[in-house]
């Protein structure tokens, strides 16, 4: 990396993180509120929060295999959050939901993450760590793994926000029975299985957005604000150096 | 119980690892190694607790319920036992046990790949049953569309300037695309980081 991409990426960093902040604030948020466009499986997700608390029926989340020292576990990471909110938003449901990961870090935060919901929710009873397991330590284990352990547990809905590979074509195979199956990945053959083998694919950057449209809190809502700025920036700046390289100024 | 320590803790590694990509300082060079190879030795650690866990948390509690699927479970603990004593006695190098990722694990995940392949297939001729828009009428024409482009049915275009030229820029299409969806990607990712860099998002609260 040049000084150059140094100095621009540390100031892109910089400047998100401030606008980050200042969108958090309780002040920003209510002179502006954020409004955004609507997104059809997120509501249909919302939906199936609200059935399985009313037909206790249960939910299973899937993580991905990405380990935690890969660049694309922020994917994970918003799986996990994802994760957080819906095990709050069902914490009235008898069954909490249940979550698989290929990887081993994704695991103990995972079970971590179920825990803290049982404790915010007051709902320790029905704490069981074994409702999250890492189902296969190779990409193919995992998903055979996926299909076995959903294929037990009553599933009705099913959200995978995470890194996959081509075993995501297996895991669609067993999403079939549940009532709506909301996926997304960082990797783009992933998405490509996805968008083939289910109704419900996240797109793009979609997929960031997950936490922010369950109303996970500020912070989320803020970021995705910042995203859209950024993505405006960029792309309209492409744009005019694509228009400037044809006229030739560049 | 959101401990203040733990938010420390992550914040200030986040920062120093963050800098250390920005700015060339052998003092943070030297901060952040040691701290990304513990990293990499926490995160083999959570793979050996989360393979036990699997074993002797997940199967061995289905072993203990009736049902048919108790014995597929039984299996499960008894080759990972098999295997794990096999690695143990002969070393993971041995030719020995090489053989059995060679003659079991190999085929088995091979013949995955094959199921897979099939189970692709289907998925898309029933492509246009789920997505009944506009989007899925684009996929499905630009999956047919570009499995015959690099089929090479179509390499006697070589010889024609213009068909070629058209198909090369047909071709870029895809990688257009490809280059939206990872901008967006990177911006989610960059979005994620900074939330816990500032302690928004904490996958660590317990």
């Amino acid at each position: 990396m040049s000084s150059a991409e140094q100095i621009i990426g540390f100031s892109i960093v910089v400047f998100f993180t401030i606008l980050v902040i200042i969108f958090s604030t309780k002040a920003v948020r209510n002179r502006y509120p954020p409004i955004f466009r609507k997104i059809e499986p997120f509501n249909r997700l919302k939906r199936a929060i609200g059935m399985a608390v009313e037909d206790g029926s249960r939910l299973h989340i899937s993580l991905g295999n990405a380990q935690l020292t890969d660049p694309a576990n922020t994917s994970g990471l918003v799986g996990l959050s994802a994760l957080h909110r819906i095990g709050q938003l069902t914490s009235t449901s008898d069954l909490p939901p249940i979550c698989t990961t290929g990887s081993g870090g994704l695991l103990v935060l995972s079970q971590d993450t179920l825990k803290t919901i049982s404790i915010e929710t007051n709902t320790r009873a029905f704490f069981d760590a074994n409702h999250a397991a890492m189902t296969g330590a190779t990409p193919f284990s995992y998903a055979a793994g996926i299909m076995e352990f959903i294929d037990n547990s009553g599933v009705n809905g099913n959200v995978l926000i995470g890194n996959f590979g081509t075993e995501a074509g297996l895991i669609c195979e067993s999403l079939n029975k549940a009532r709506v199956s909301v996926t997304g990945s960082d990797s783009i053959t992933a998405q490509a299985i996805f968008y083939a083998a289910t109704q419900d694919t996240l797109i793009g950057e979609e997929l960031y957005a997950l936490p922010a449209y369950l109303a996970a809190g500020p912070g989320y809502l803020a970021s995705l604000r910042v995203e859209d700025i950024f993505r405006m920036v960029i792309g309209g700046g492409m744009i005019a150096g694509a228009i400037l390289k044809i006229v030739g100024l560049i | 119980m959101k401990s203040p320590i733990a938010l420390a803790v992550a914040v200030i590694s986040g920062l120093i690892v963050l800098l250390g990509y920005f700015i060339p300082s052998p003092m943070l060079a030297d901060i952040r190694t040691p701290m990304l190879d513990w990293a990499v030795i926490l995160s083999g650690v959570a793979g050996l607790v989360a393979i036990i866990h699997l074993v002797f948390g997940v199967h061995s509690d289905r072993v203990k319920k009736e049902g048919a699927r108790q014995w597929f479970s039984l299996v499960v603990i008894l080759c990972f036992l098999l295997t794990l004593v096999a690695g143990l006695f002969l070393e993971p190098t041995s030719p020995i046990f090489q053989k059995v990722v060679t003659y079991i694990q190999t085929p088995i995940e091979s013949s995955l790949l094959a199921i897979l392949a099939v189970t692709l297939s289907f998925s898309s001729l029933k492509l246009l049953q789920r997505q009944r828009n506009w989007m899925g009428i684009v996929f499905f024409v630009t999956v047919i569309l570009f499995l015959v482009i690099n089929s090479g049915l179509l390499s006697f275009t070589d010889r024609i300037p213009i068909l070629r030229d058209f198909l090369s820029g047909l071709q870029l299409i895809p990688t257009a695309g490809a280059r939206g969806i990872v901008l967006g990607v990177a911006l989610g990712s960059l979005a994620t980081g900074i939330r816990i860099l500032i302690g928004a998002e904490r996958p660590y609260e317990n």
